[in-house]
C-alpha cells in the first residue's frame, strides 16, 4: 500500500495528529492524545468514501488535518501529486480552495454577523473568484437557487433559518469556490430524518452534476450504507477496516466492524434484538490499549493481541487490521476493481438489492 | 381492557406567544398498560418531550397545562396532587432518564452517593442497607466493579456508564413507569446496543412500563410494544410496533419511515417530506400536515381529522385514511 497510484485524488500515508497534554504551572507536555495515529487512506476521484467510527476515534481530526485546520504531527498527504504536508501555509492556499468542508452544526459553522449573501461569498472574496461584487452576488443567487433556497432571502442572517436551511447555506458556501473534494463531517447528523433525506438527496445530485468527490465522515452506519461507495472504519486513531460498502456490510472482516454492524437496530419487526458484541467501553485515546487497540473489547481476541500491533491484511477491495483476518497470498488489492466501484456505484446497487431480499 | 397504568387525556400545553397563549401540545391522549412500552415518536419540536415533562409535572415555566387536561396514573389524577405528593411519585412510582446523563448528575458528589440519596429519600432504611441496595442496583444495570464505582465521580465515568447510573437511580424505587427521553441518542453505536439490551431486560424482569420518547425507529423496533407518532403537537397515528413499521397509514408516518436511508435505496433518491416543520403558532388551521402532504385534498385544509380505526390496534388521524377505510 505504500505505492502511490496515479489515478488517486488524495493519498494519505502514515498520517499522525497528536495533541499535547500539558499540565502543571509550567504547562509542560506530559503526554499526547494520539487522535490520529498512522492513517493510510486513498480517495479516488468521483467516489464517496465514508470514514466511520464512534466518538473519539479520530475521524473528525482526519478531516481537519487534511484541511490543515490542525497541523499533522507526521505523515504525508498527496493531493494531485503534491505533498501538502510539506507546503507552507501560503503554498497550501490554492489546495484549500479545492477542498471544502461542511460541518455538523450549521448554526455554529456560520458567522451570525454575516448575511447569507456574505457567508456564501466569503470564500469567493478570499480566493478572488468572480470579477466584482455584482457578479459574486449573482453567483450567490444561483447557488441559493441550486440548493433550493429563495435568493430573496440572501440579506437575512443565519438565525432566521431552520437547521436544514442552514445546512443548505453551508453547502452553497462550500460550493462557491468550486472545490473538487467536499469533506462532509457529520453533515446530516444533527438533522431530523425527513430533513436529512432532503440534504442527502441534494448532496447526491450535486455530486453527479459537479463531479465532486466526498469524504463522508459520520457515525451513522445507515447513511453510510445508503450513500458511500467505500467505507473506512476507524477505531482509536487507526483505520481497522477498509473496503467496498457492500462487502463491508455483507462480510465484515474486522471484529470491531462486526460489532459495529451488529449494533444497528433493524427496522424489520421480525428482527429484533441488537447484539452488543463489543464489550465494555471505548478506552481513552490518551492511553490506548497496547497491541491491537480493540483487544480489551474483542470477543475473539488471542493472547498475542495485547502484545503486538495487528498486521494490515490486504483484502481484494481494501484491508483489515486484524490477526484473525485470513491472508490469502494472492489477495492483492485490485486497483481496477476499486476505481471502477468509485467511478460508477450503479452496477452494484442491483446486486445489493438482490442480497437484501429474504 | 383493564384500566391502563397511565392515561393521558386531552392534554393541552400552552406557552405565551404573540397574541396570547399558543398550544405546543394539542389534545394529546395516550394510554400505557402495566408492563407495556409505548414509544412516542416524532421530529424535533413536535411536542413529545414536553408531553413527557408534563406527565412528571416538570413543564418549564411559562408553560402551562390547560385545565381540560387529565393525567391519570394508577387511578390518581396527577394534576390534582399537592407538590409533596407529586414529589414522592417522581423518582418513586415514576422514574425518569434523559438523553444527557451528564447534565442530570451532580458533578461534585460521587455517583454512589447520589443514588444513595435517592434511595434514602423514598425508603426508611439504614445508610448501610441503602449502600448495599445501591451496589445491588449498580450490578443490576451492569456497572462493572460496582463496589469500587460507588465512589466514582461523574467525570470519571464514560457516557455509557453514566447512563447506567441514571437507569440505576430511576430503577431504585422499583417504579411502575419509567419515562425515558431519548435514552440512547447521545451514545455511540456499540454502547447504545448495550443500553437497549439493558432496558429491554429490565422492563421484562421488573414489569416496569416504559414511556419511550425517541426520534429513532430503530430504537422503537428494539424496545417498544406500541407506538404513537406525533406531528406539530398532535398524535397523527398510533398502533403496535408491527402496525407502524410494516403498514403505517398516515402520510406523515409513511414519509418519516421512507425517508430513513436504507440499503435498498442505494443509488436512488430517498423519499423526502417536502418543506419544513411549521413552528408552534404557525400551525395550519385544519390538518397540520396538510401543506406538506402529498395526498392532501380540499377537506384537509378545512377540517381537523378525527381518529379513524384501521384495525382494533391501529388508528390514524387522517381524512384520506377515513375515506379508504369507509369506502
Amino acid at each position: 500500500m505504500t505505492m502511490l497510484s496515479a489515478d488517486a485524488l488524495l493519498e494519505v500515508r502514515g498520517l499522525q495528529t497528536w495533541f499535547p497534554i500539558r499540565s502543571g504551572v509550567l504547562r509542560r507536555v506530559r503526554g499526547a492524545v494520539r487522535a490520529v495515529d498512522g492513517v493510510d487512506l486513498t480517495v479516488y476521484p468521483g467516489e464517496t468514501l465514508a470514514l466511520v467510527g464512534e466518538s473519539g476515534c479520530g475521524k473528525t481530526t482526519v478531516g481537519r488535518t487534511l484541511l490543515r485546520l490542525v497541523e499533522a504531527t507526521g505523515g504525508n498527504i498527496w493531493f494531485g501529486g503534491v505533498n501538502l504536508a510539506r507546503l507552507s501555509r501560503d503554498a497550501f492556499r490554492p489546495f484549500r480552495q479545492k477542498m471544502q468542508i461542511v460541518m455538523q452544526d450549521p448554526g455554529a459553522a456560520l458567522d451570525p454577523r454575516l448575511t447569507v449573501r456574505d457567508a456564501i461569498a466569503e470564500g469567493m472574496d478570499a480566493f478572488g473568484l468572480g470579477a466584482n461584487t455584482e457578479e459574486r452576488t449573482q453567483r450567490v443567487a444561483d447557488l441559493m437557487r441550486r440548493v433550493s433556497l429563495d435568493p430573496e432571502l440572501m440579506w437575512r442572517y443565519p438565525h432566521e433559518f431552520s437547521g436544514g436551511q442552514r445546512q443548505r447555506i453551508s453547502i452553497a458556501r462550500a460550493l462557491a469556490v468550486e472545490p473538487v473534494l467536499l469533506i462532509c463531517d457529520e453533515a446530516t447528523s444533527a438533522l431530523d430524518v425527513s430533513i436529512q433525506a432532503q440534504i442527502l438527496n441534494l448532496l447526491g445530485e450535486l455530486k453527479a452534476e459537479r463531479k465532486l468527490t466526498y469524504l463522508f465522515i459520520t457515525h451513522d452506519l445507515g447513511v453510510v450504507r445508503y450513500f458511500a461507495d467505500r467505507v473506512a472504519v476507524m477505531y482509536l486513531g487507526r483505520i481497522v477496516e477498509l473496503g467496498r460498502t457492500e462487502r463491508v456490510f455483507a462480510e465484515p472482516a474486522h471484529p470491531y466492524t462486526k460489532a459495529l454492524l451488529a449494533s444497528i437496530p433493524s427496522l424489520d419487526p421480525a428482527r429484533r434484538g441488537v447484539k452488543p458484541m463489543a464489550l465494555g467501553d471505548v478506552p481513552s485515546p490518551i492511553h490506548p490499549p497496547s497491541g491491537c487497540h480493540f483487544h480489551p473489547r474483542c470477543a475473539q481476541r488471542l493472547a498475542t493481541c495485547s502484545r503486538y500491533d495487528p498486521p494490515v491484511v490486504p483484502l481484494r477491495d481494501g484491508m483489515s487490521r486484524c490477526v484473525l483476518t485470513p491472508d490469502a497470498g494472492d489477495n492483492q488489492p485490485d486497483r481496477a476493481d476499486i476505481t471502477m466501484a468509485a467511478a460508477s456505484p450503479k452496477p452494484y446497487s442491483a446486486e445489493v438489492t438482490a442480497e437484501q431480499r429474504p | 381492557m383493564s384500566t391502563p397504568l397511565l392515561a393521558v387525556e386531552n392534554l393541552v400545553l400552552t406557552f405565551p406567544g404573540e397574541g396570547g397563549r399558543i398550544a405546543v401540545v394539542d389534545k394529546v391522549s395516550l394510554a400505557i398498560g402495566r408492563g407495556e412500552t409505548l414509544a412516542l415518536v416524532g421530529e424535533s419540536g413536535c411536542g413529545k418531550s414536553l408531553t413527557a415533562l408534563a406527565i412528571m409535572r416538570l413543564l418549564p415555566k411559562p408553560g402551562r397545562i390547560e385545565a381540560s387536561s387529565r393525567i391519570e396514573f394508577d387511578g390518581r389524577n396527577l394534576l390534582e396532587l399537592s407538590v409533596p405528593e407529586m414529589r414522592s411519585i417522581r423518582g418513586g412510582a415514576i422514574g425518569m432518564i434523559f438523553q444527557e446523563p451528564m447534565t442530570s448528575l451532580n458533578p461534585v458528589t460521587s455517583v454512589g452517593q447520589q443514588v444513595l440519596e435517592a434511595v434514602l429519600l423514598h425508603e426508611k432504611v439504614s445508610r448501610r442497607a441503602a449502600r448495599e441496595r445501591v451496589i445491588e442496583l449498580f450490578q443490576m444495570v451492569g456497572i462493572p466493579d460496582a463496589r469500587t464505582r460507588f465512589g466514582a465521580y461523574p467525570h470519571q465515568l464514560s457516557g455509557g456508564l453514566k447512563q447506567r447510573v441514571m437507569i440505576a437511580t430511576a430503577m431504585a424505587m422499583r417504579p411502575r413507569l419509567l419515562i425515558a427521553d431519548e435514552p440512547t441518542t447521545a451514545l455511540d453505536a456499540t454502547i447504545r446496543a448495550q443500553i437497549l439490551e439493558l432496558l429491554r431486560q429490565l422492563s421484562s424482569t421488573t414489569g416496569t412500563a416504559v414511556l419511550l420518547i425517541t426520534h429513532d425507529f430503530g430504537v422503537v423496533n428494539e424496545i417498544a410494544d406500541r407506538v404513537a407518532v406525533m406531528y406539530a403537537g398532535m398524535i397523527v397515528e398510533e398502533g403496535t410496533r408491527r402496525d407502524l413499521l410494516c403498514q403505517p397509514r398516515h402520510p406523515y408516518a409513511q414519509g418519516l419511515l421512507k425517508s430513513i436511508p436504507r440499503p435498498e435505496a442505494r443509488g436512488g433518491r430517498l423519499e423526502e417530506i417536502k418543506g419544513v416543520v411549521p413552528r408552534p403558532g404557525r400551525w395550519p388551521p385544519a390538518c397540520r400536515f396538510a401543506p406538506r402532504c402529498p395526498s392532501a385534498f380540499d377537506r384537509c385544509g378545512a377540517e381537523l381529522p378525527h381518529r379513524t380505526l384501521v384495525s382494533p390496534s391501529q388508528g390514524a388521524w387522517c381524512h384520506l385514511v377515513e375515506y379508504e377505510v369507509h369506502a
